[in-house]
């Protein structure tokens, strides 16, 4: 009997097929495989501090070590290398599982870092949470996928989304065979809400039958970073009540903040601030990671999120959904334990904690300035400052050579772009058509994660590879327009 | 014979039809409203505004599906536990005992030495600059992290990785796949993922285009199976294991389940076999396993090889072979045979359940489709790190020669040997019970045995709303505290009764339970006699 494949193109999954996630996409692939050929790449393709040389925290991965092996908190040697309090931790945090970090937990987390996830909670926003509405998931990611496969029933159930925007959702509302409803936000107002264009793009999406059960928003912005405003939150909750759309507020950046004029207000601090009736109706939920921050843990896969005013049977639903899995990682739940509930003043390891995650802090505002001064100071590019979160979105204006050159090579001028910079310079970024933009524009994303000892070079290698790339193609202009 | 298989799946085709397509729950739409009647809403703030998350407005596919794993029995237990806390007079028993999950951990099974030092050390690698760590760590525990840290890229744990997993413990995995089987892995077949389970959900999204795609399934099976397959909205086909001897597997049977699922309309792509088998315990014989591979290579059926029980072996008289060693014995090589194999870090003498760790071997699958597979897996970036370094670890233990060598082997030996007595222990105490019947169990962590339950105990369990082994779990749960699951969570003969059980817990406590349910099933039996 010859041999054939049961599975091919033809028989899987439309949804996973006609999926794009332009982050581990084409660029990626492509300066994975000059890595493999010997070229030295610079990955700033994804928020992944840790590959990029920043050092973990010490405080949590003395805790971890403890948990891992709790032999060693017997041991009378114990003390020589780890300090009382991670010691202490290390023992609550063993007491909160049902036999160390190699049993299941509760399919929503364990209840004891559930806890310490509402007491943060209490003390950020002012409200009490309840912790049988946190659910712990392995990464933020898991969560907005357990969201959406919930909310989504056919294509004709729509999700907004800020466009430009992380694409994870456009991904997973096409897997889960949902429908993405953009709006616009704009960039020649820093990346703002524009709540008459989120209200067009409603209307439009019923009128073709489109239900629009969901809202995303990203705050702070992931890619524009632009943080919102409290009357930003205030309209988006406003609108989303009156529309009776559910609220999914992405909310994994809320420590990298890198201007002062507007703070993180988080949609739950806010909500219960209007009062009735939105704080009993608007349906909301929360997410959170360890992976980004100054924690930067993303190889840990830890994150959470918070339940507001969604119905009890559905929660119910998630909690099924979530047990058939059984549980989330248990390391990943101490993360967020160790994340929301860190060393406190009083607390041996706290000087050295709090030194190292404001190093780090102010290391990522500095870099935010650099890299959007760098870009900015290219004539053919305009970049809106980077407010929070981990990334530069910067404009490229692209002579039309170029983008005919584009065409021409069957890529998308961005892609063509990014490609051009990355086999010149090893710089590895997403083109903007990976996050959307508006029609005729074009963008790349990279991170400002490079360390500030290497962020200076990176940026002259970018300036000379645009410097060369406008020339070039400028240059063909110019020496066409002779011959006209 | 050909007209008589005919008949017979016609007929069943008939009779089961019905099975296969789940039959959604129709779902009204509320949410669809016109211009004015939102001008209405925005004016008029009405007390009855209905979220549109409700349960009538949910996807209906995660309506559908079931998790018996987390049902009613396990509801009510854990509402035991709370009164225990603080009317413990209230009951008349003093302790919860949850039987239900293999979670090997919880059951007081401690962690292998060797692994968690070389964990410790990944997480915190400051230690290995430290003069101290020698007095803590053993030296090979020392040696192998600081092997992996370097072979990681940033040489850190909390990096993102590859979609795929790390390029290196990847290649560790290959490496103990071709020690194990005799024939060579290779790294680019491997996912890491968060657990098996994750795994066995990426296969069934990828398969599974519409109702009409079946994917075959034992009886009785791990309820992973029929959650993944509805929440996908496929079709389970089921074949059963044969009880009566030894639960076994009959190509047969097969052949049957598949011709009355076409007969049906239904598109088979598929075929579940769990060796050891959960909840079942049986371990394939080769010849059986080669059987299987040739039925899924004429049938031109996908094998899911859930082989997360491989290091749960009890019994001399068989072994564990898996399926891509016995493929490649029969001549097929890399491209002759689809087959997705599944192990995990959860079970075996390891029992890291908690920590999620997982592989799947993708194995002669088009390139293209392996692709997608790695597309999906990107849109997650990765599974958790600790997670797949532990993978690495149990595929690529110490060996003979290495300092921790004979401890790793006392450790592992002597988790081994206690399981291998719990399930002798727990086939021995149930077999004298009577009317219930247990088979043997070769491998796993799990038994099965089954009741005959009397007539009279049918129609309380009737009159109570429930299952007739639901009834028994529940009163079994409310006499003694011991938590099982019904085998209707699992699938059964009709008409038959079982419940699932661990074997895990420890000697002493096991001789406990097992006094414990003795009594309660002679009361029991007495109780519903006819």
């Amino acid at each position: 009997m010859a041999p054939t494949k049961v599975l091919d193109p033809e028989n899987i999954n439309e949804n996973i097929k006609n999926l794009v996630y332009a982050v581990r996409g084409e660029l990626y692939i492509r300066a994975s495989e000059l890595q493999k050929e010997g070229k030295k790449i610079i990955f700033t393709n994804v928020g992944n501090p840790h590959a990029l040389g920043q050092k973990p925290l010490t405080f949590p991965r003395q805790v971890m070590a403890l948990c891992q092996a709790p032999f060693l908190i017997d041991d009378p040697n114990v003390d020589l290398l780890f300090p009382a309090d991670a010691i202490a931790r290390a023992k609550l945090y063993l007491s909160y599982t049902s036999g160390g970090l190699g049993a299941y937990s509760d399919s929503r987390g364990l209840p004891g870092i559930r806890q310490e996830v509402c007491d943060f909670l209490l003390q950020r926003d002012g409200y009490p949470s309840d912790p049988d509405l946190i659910f712990l998931t392995d990464g933020a990611s898991k969560g907005v996928m357990q969201l959406l496969n919930i909310i989504v029933r056919d294509k004709k159930d729509g999700i907004l989304c800020p466009i430009p925007q992380y694409p994870l959702y456009s991904a997973t509302i096409e897997l889960v065979g949902g429908t993405l409803v953009p709006y616009y936000l704009n960039e020649e107002n820093n990346w703002g809400l524009d709540i008459k264009d989120l209200r067009q793009q409603v209307a439009a999406a019923r009128n073709k039958g489109i239900n629009v059960r969901a809202l995303v928003f990203i705050n702070p912005g992931n890619p524009t970073g632009q943080c919102l405003s409290e009357s930003n939150l205030r309209d988006l909750i406003e609108f989303c009540h009156n529309e009776n759309i559910l609220m999914l507020a992405d909310e994994v950046y809320q420590q990298n903040i890198y201007q002062d004029e507007r703070p993180f207000l988080s949609a739950k601090k806010v909500l219960m601030d209007l009062g009735l009736p939105y704080s009993k109706e608007v349906e909301l939920v929360s997410f959170h990671t360890v992976s980004k921050g100054y924690w930067g843990e993303c190889g840990q896969r830890g994150g959470y999120f918070e339940l507001t005013n969604i119905h009890p049977k559905a929660v119910d639903e998630l909690y099924k959904v979530a047990s058939i899995s059984l549980s989330p990682n248990v390391p990943g739940q101490i993360f967020v334990g160790l994340m929301v509930n860190p060393p406190k003043p009083n607390d041996i390891s706290y000087p050295r904690y709090l030194q190292e995650s404001k190093s780090i802090l102010e290391s990522l505002r500095r870099r935010a300035h650099i890299m959007t001064d760098g870009f900015n100071s290219c004539r053919n590019i305009t970049c809106n400052f980077t407010e929070g979160a981990m990334y530069s979105f910067p404009k490229v204006k692209l002579p039309p050579a170029a983008v005919a050159a584009a065409k021409a090579a069957g890529k998308a001028p961005d892609v063509f772009y990014c490609i051009k910079l990355l086999e010149a310079t090893g710089i590895s970024t997403v083109p903007g058509s990976g996050f959307g933009q508006k029609e005729g524009t074009f963008h790349l994303r990279t991170t400002i994660l490079p360390s500030e000892e290497d962020m200076p070079e990176v940026m002259q290698m970018f300036k000379k590879f645009n410097d060369e790339f406008m020339s070039a193609y400028e240059g063909d202009l110019l020496t066409n327009n002779h011959h006209l | 014979m050909r007209r008589a298989l005919q008949a017979i799946t016609s007929n069943l085709a008939a009779s089961t039809g019905q099975l296969y397509r789940r039959r959604l729950p129709s779902v009204p739409r509320t949410d669809t409203l016109p211009e004015r009647l939102l001008i209405h809403r925005y004016f008029f703030f009405s007390a009855e505004r209905s979220p549109p998350i409700t349960i009538s407005t949910i996807n209906p596919k995660v309506l559908s599906c079931d998790s018996a794993v987390h049902g009613e029995i396990v509801t009510r237990a854990k509402r035991l536990q709370q009164i225990l806390l603080t009317k413990p007079s209230d009951l008349p028993f003093s302790e919860v005992i949850f039987c239900n999950v293999d979670d090997p951990q919880s059951l007081g099974q401690q962690p292998i030495t060797f692994f968690r030092e070389v964990l410790a050390l990944c997480d915190h690698p400051e230690l290995l600059d430290k003069g101290e760590v020698h007095g803590l760590f053993s030296l090979d525990s020392i040696t192998r992290a600081k092997s992996i840290m370097k072979s990681i890229p940033g040489r850190t744990v909390g990096g993102y990785s590859d979609s795929k997993g790390i390029r290196s413990l990847r290649a560790a995995i290959a490496e103990g796949i071709g020690i194990r089987d005799g024939f060579s892995g290779n790294m680019e077949d491997i996912f890491l993922t968060d657990g098996a389970s994750s795994g066995v959900h990426m296969m069934m999204r990828l398969m599974i285009t519409s109702d009409r795609d079946g994917i075959l399934c034992p009886i009785p099976h791990d309820p992973l199976y029929s959650a993944s397959i509805a929440l996908q909205g496929g079709a389970l086909v089921p074949y059963y294991l044969n009880e009566s001897t030894g639960w076994s597997l009959d190509v047969n049977e097969l052949r049957l389940r598949l011709e009355a699922a076409f007969a049906a309309g239904i598109h088979v792509r598929a075929l579940v076999v769990s060796n050891p088998g959960n909840p079942t315990g049986q371990v394939l014989a080769d010849q059986n396993q080669r059987e299987i591979i040739e039925f899924c290579r004429d049938e031109h059926l996908l094998l899911l090889a859930d082989e997360v029980y491989q290091e749960n072996i009890y019994t001399n008289k068989k072994y564990f072979t898996s399926f891509r060693k016995i493929a490649r014995s029969m001549g097929y090589g890399e491209d002759d045979f689809n087959l997705v194999s599944f192990h995990s870090v959860s079970k075996g003498y390891y029992g890291e359940c908690g920590m999620r760790g997982g592989y799947m071997e993708v194995t002669g699958l088009d390139s293209r489709v392996k692709q997608q597979l790695y597309k999906m897996a990107s849109v997650n970036l990765c599974s958790n790190v600790t997670g797949q370094i532990l993978m690495s670890l149990v595929m690529n233990p110490p060996r003979v020669g290495d300092g921790s060598y004979a401890h790793f082997t006392e450790e592992r030996d002597n988790i081994l040997s206690s399981l291998d007595q719990g399930s002798k222990m727990c086939v021995d105490a149930f077999k004298k019970m009577k009317g219930v019947t247990c088979n043997e169990v070769e491998g796993g962590l799990y038994l099965f045995p089954s009741i005959k339950l009397p007539n009279a105990a049918l129609t309380a369990a009737r009159s109570n709303g429930m299952e007739a082994d639901t009834f028994y779990c529940r009163k079994l749960l409310d006499t003694t505290g011991i938590v099982t699951l019904p085998g209707s969570g699992f699938g059964q003969v009709p008409g038959t009764w079982h419940f699932r059980m661990t074997i895990l817990p420890s000697q002493q406590k096991m001789a406990e339970i097992l006094s414990r349910i003795a009594d309660f099933h002679m009361k029991f039996m007495n109780e519903y006699r006819n």
